[in-house]
């Protein structure tokens, strides 16, 4: 006999805080299992999930973990559609059900090289929760389109900002940040999550310098655990990989580029 | 509550829908404790194809209002690697009973196949491994001299099922197509035909179209087209499954949009002998184990 499997679980909303235009989830959960950064749920609220715009949310949303801290876990919301208007309209006391954490995390740099973590949007998430399990401060690199979004940023330590409007840091994007941060030390593994657009240019300049890269992709997803072969991206070679059980972390090399409808859940 | 089903003895009336439930990549992502406390007292494979099958070009997923529509495209291995790759996993699933002793899933393998040949060559393969319990037959799936589906024109799934029969001795379930004008009519078909039992409902045909945006505005989904399931479809599934209940004797395996007991009670009510649980389980791996224990006395 084996233990018990996972399990969706209902647990309770502690906080939520603004950071911008983001949303950070506090959710108690000293009992659940110890997340690797990459790492996601399957989360929706308890009550009042559907009957939104549309008569949505359905199904539960695939989050990025995006830390874990004092027997919370934590997740980075952007409102962006009935599912993610629902989570971050949750108050502290209500419940939410969860299953997780699920999916394949990051693998530490290997041969002294050091990371460089490149993360977009709402997409920054599972690299907080992986510069938190990294030793000493990871280089951060964080685009957003402007101001009311650089201040996610917080979530990180340390992060050297790009905003598309030229707002607040770099004027540009996150991928001029880091083709910098390669010309001057080449030696690095490259940690990237964000949209399809940003991870396609991060894995072609990664390609290109000859530098490894970990792309942690985001899909829609109906279950998270393998069952529905929905989430898949196309992969190379031919053929599909699940962004669930094959990710959703993935090496950059084992993609021809990064499909343009891999993207956050809304 | 156990049930018998197909002369298979069954801990209770709850299995999966085909395709909804990948039970090697679950116990991957949940751990090896779901393989020996499965949710379902019998597992239905996904839908084995002659060939490999790489399935549809993303996107695949669309939500609706209570629902879903999946364009999945059948992947699978092919009938050869399933059998030696993937059986021995599936036959080898356990559920625990009260007591705390083991007992096994039966393993019933969903086959299809676009022509006559193809069907009959799975069917035969399906028929000499103990391993296998059970065949569900998916005729959902056009002919490619006609284009039709197999199971939305009696006298078409008449003629396959006839032709199949004598192949196996093993229970052959027929999974009955809904986008058909007369679903009571194919299932009379199917059982005049020798088929042991007859499940349905299979999901809807739907599609979404790409955002107001596009030019031109095809289809959301790589596939074109897909299947409506979920809650949407629970009505729908009523009563489809009591008017081909009533039109047949052989057992009916109800299913569509069941998220609780009451609806498996609803299914069964209306004449179904077990139900499957399908996108209910996306939201909860083990909602099938909860759906059956709602149904104890």
């Amino acid at each position: 006999m084996s233990g018990e499997p996972l399990q969706r679980r209902e647990l309770t909303v502690a906080a939520v805080e603004r950071l911008g235009a983001y949303h950070l989830l506090r959710i108690a959960d000293s009992a659940g299992p110890e997340p690797l950064a990459g790492q996601f749920a399957m989360l929706a609220a308890a009550e009042g999930w559907g009957g939104g715009q549309d008569e949505r949310p359905f199904l539960p949303r695939a989050l990025s973990i995006a830390r874990r801290q004092d027997g919370q876990t934590l997740f980075l919301l952007e409102d962006v559609g009935p599912g993610t208007a629902r989570l971050c309209a949750l108050q502290p006391g209500e419940r939410v059900l969860s299953l997780g954490p699920l999916g394949n995390g990051f693998t530490p740099p290997h041969d002294g090289r050091r990371a460089l973590l490149a993360g977009g949007g709402v997409g920054i998430a599972p690299l907080a929760i992986l510069q938190d399990q990294l030793p000493g401060t990871a280089t951060a690199l964080l685009g957003f389109r402007g101001s009311s979004h650089a201040p996610g940023a917080a979530l990180l330590r340390d992060a050297v900002i790009a905003t598309d409007d030229g707002s607040q840091g770099h004027r540009g994007t996150v991928t001029e940040l880091l083709a910098a941060e390669l010309e001057s030390g080449p030696d690095a593994v490259v940690y990237a999550c964000g949209p399809a657009g940003m991870l396609e240019s991060v894995r072609a300049l990664c390609e290109q310098a000859g530098v490894p890269a970990q792309l942690a992709l985001e899909a829609p997803m109906a279950c998270g655990f393998g069952a529905c072969h929905g989430c898949v991206v196309p992969i190379r070679g031919g053929g599909y990989s699940r962004v669930c059980v094959d990710g959703p972390v993935i090496d950059a090399c084992r993609l021809e580029r990064v499909d343009e409808h891999a993207g956050a859940p809304a | 509550m156990s049930v018998e089903f197909c002369g298979l003895s069954l801990a209770h009336p709850v299995i999966n829908g085909s395709g909804t439930f990948d039970a090697i990549a679950a116990i991957s992502a949940l751990g090896e404790g779901l393989a020996d406390s499965f949710p379902f007292s019998a597992y239905v494979s996904k839908t084995i194809t002659l060939e490999p099958r790489a399935g549809n070009p993303p996107p695949r997923l669309w939500e609706t209002p209570a629902g879903m529509i999946n364009s999945i495209g059948l992947p699978n291995k092919g009938l050869a690697a399933y059998l030696s790759e993937d059986m021995p996993r599936l036959s080898s699933l356990r559920r625990r009973t009260p007591e705390g002793a083991a007992v096994a899933v039966p393993l019933i393998t969903n086959v299809m196949g676009s022509e006559l040949a193809d069907i009959a060559a799975l069917v035969s393969a399906c028929d000499e491994p103990p391993q296998i319990s059970a065949i569900e037959l998916n005729v959902s799936c056009p002919n490619v001299k006609t284009g039709l589906d197999i199971g939305a024109d009696p006298e078409q799934l008449r003629a396959v099922v006839s032709a199949v029969r004598p192949l196996t001795r093993k229970p052959l379930i027929v999974k009955l197509t809904p986008n058909t004008a007369d679903v009571a009519m194919c299932a009379r078909a199917a059982e005049d035909a020798g088929a042991d039992a007859v499940s349905l409902i299979n999901t809807l045909r739907a599609t979404a179209l790409a955002p107001s945006g596009e030019r031109p505005r095809g289809s959301w989904l790589g596939g074109g087209t897909g299947g409506l399931s979920g809650p949407a479809i629970r009505a729908v599934a009523l009563a489809q499954v009591a008017s081909v209940a009533a039109s047949v004797s052989i057992p009916v395996v109800g299913m569509g949009g069941v998220e609780r007991s009451e609806h498996a009670r609803d299914l069964i009510d209306a004449g179904a002998s077990i139900v499957a649980v399908g996108t209910a389980s996306f939201l909860d791996p083990m909602a099938g184990a909860s759906i059956a224990s709602g149904l104890l006395p």
